[in-house]
């Protein structure tokens, strides 16, 4: 399953209550305000490095771009992708849950 | 339409505060008539949509909570509550409305159509699901 | 593949309808069907024609309108959302005694059944909202 959070980690529980959820194997995307939770060092990074070990998470680039945050900021094993990136896990994953 | 989908509404959001749950319920009543297998799972702050007891009469909010009466009518009997979240809330199996459904096949005798399940067992039914929609 | 879209809050305040058009022109582009885009909530708000956006600012409502006429896009508000939230179309004007109507180009007003159908028919859901 692709899962989406598009809530920073610091905002909302959105993201502790996708990963808590979350089977082994599923993906992560990270969107609009989401994304901050792909940065290194937070109080809110320990989750996401822990859910790496069971997922593919990604970021999506224009979202990062937009609130200046750079690549080398990003956790280690979290890839960005673009809009078609996006397209592409809805497709390759054979369903979507998008946590608001 | 012959296919029939999973539907699993997810609600996260209390009622009155936002929006989101009544119009959450709206979308659960109406899609009823579409003869899909529907369940709705109530997670976090949701589960205080089925706290008993909500009167709105000094706040003039529409006290939309009886509505949840009628799911059991449109064949929507699955409603899941995370246990987890009612224990960080405080809340027991009494403080939540006692909604039930009849179940023609077995007499019609009346069934809870609310379900407390662990996160381990959402997590399972989640992956069971076609459609999920969160409200 | 084909795809169903839902967008839950209106134009500027949330970055939902941003993201909901991306996807939607991502997919587009490589090729996939969209079956529907359905506006709730707020999201209803989309679809009036009498925004007026700085200049130098994306127009949300306009490029909405601008994706449904290029590819043939079923753009859906939701008609007890729009009631709620005054998105009238001419019909809804003459039904409920309304002055005016403000729907904009390439949206129609329609009932919840259309999400539950965008939900059946599409092979993927998306929903954007807060």
């Amino acid at each position: 399953m692709l899962h989406t959070v598009n809530k920073s980690p610091f905002a909302t529980n959105s993201l502790q209550t996708c990963l808590g959820l979350a089977k082994s194997g599923s993906t992560l995307l990270l969107i609009e305000d989401g994304v901050y939770g792909a940065l290194v060092g937070t109080a809110a990074a320990e989750a996401v490095v822990q859910a790496l070990q069971e997922m593919h998470v990604y970021a999506l680039g224009p979202d990062l771009k937009s609130r200046g945050i750079e690549k080398e900021k990003l956790i280690e094993g979290i890839e960005v992708v673009g809009y078609d990136g996006f397209v592409a896990l809805a497709v390759a994953n054979d369903k979507v849950q998008n946590w608001l | 339409m012959a296919t029939t989908k999973k539907f699993m509404y997810v609600n996260r959001h209390p009622p009155y505060g936002t929006v989101y749950a009544l119009e959450g319920l709206e979308v659960v009543l109406v899609g009823a008539a579409f003869e899909q297998d529907v369940s709705m799972a109530f997670i976090g702050d949701g589960v205080f949509q089925l706290k008993k007891g909500q009167d709105t009469s000094d706040s003039d909010m529409k006290n939309f909570s009886p509505a949840y009466k009628a799911l059991g009518d449109y064949e929507v009997n699955k409603l899941y509550v995370e246990r987890e979240s009612l224990n960080e809330r405080g809340l027991g199996d009494d403080d939540l409305m006692e909604l039930t459904w009849e179940d023609e096949d077995d007499d019609w005798s009346e069934k809870p159509s609310i379900h407390i399940i662990s996160r381990v067992q959402l997590a399972d039914l989640l992956e069971e699901q076609d459609v999920i929609l969160h409200f | 593949m084909k795809f169903s879209v839902m967008v839950n809050e209106g134009p500027y305040t949330h970055q939902a309808s941003d993201s909901a058009y991306n996807f939607t022109r991502a997919a587009l582009a490589a090729g996939h069907e969209i079956f529907r885009v359905f506006f709730y909530h707020d999201g209803v708000n989309n679809g009036t024609r009498m925004t007026t956006p700085p200049q130098d600012d994306r127009h949300i409502v306009n490029r909405w309108s601008e994706l449904a006429e290029e590819h043939d896009l079923d753009l859906v508000v939701c008609v007890a959302a729009a009631q709620r939230r005054g998105i009238v179309d001419a019909d809804e004007a003459k039904r409920h005694n309304k002055d005016g109507d403000n729907i904009a180009s390439g949206f129609r007003i329609s009932g919840l059944g259309q999400l539950i159908e965008a939900g059946i028919e599409a092979d993927r859901l998306l929903v954007f909202g807060d």
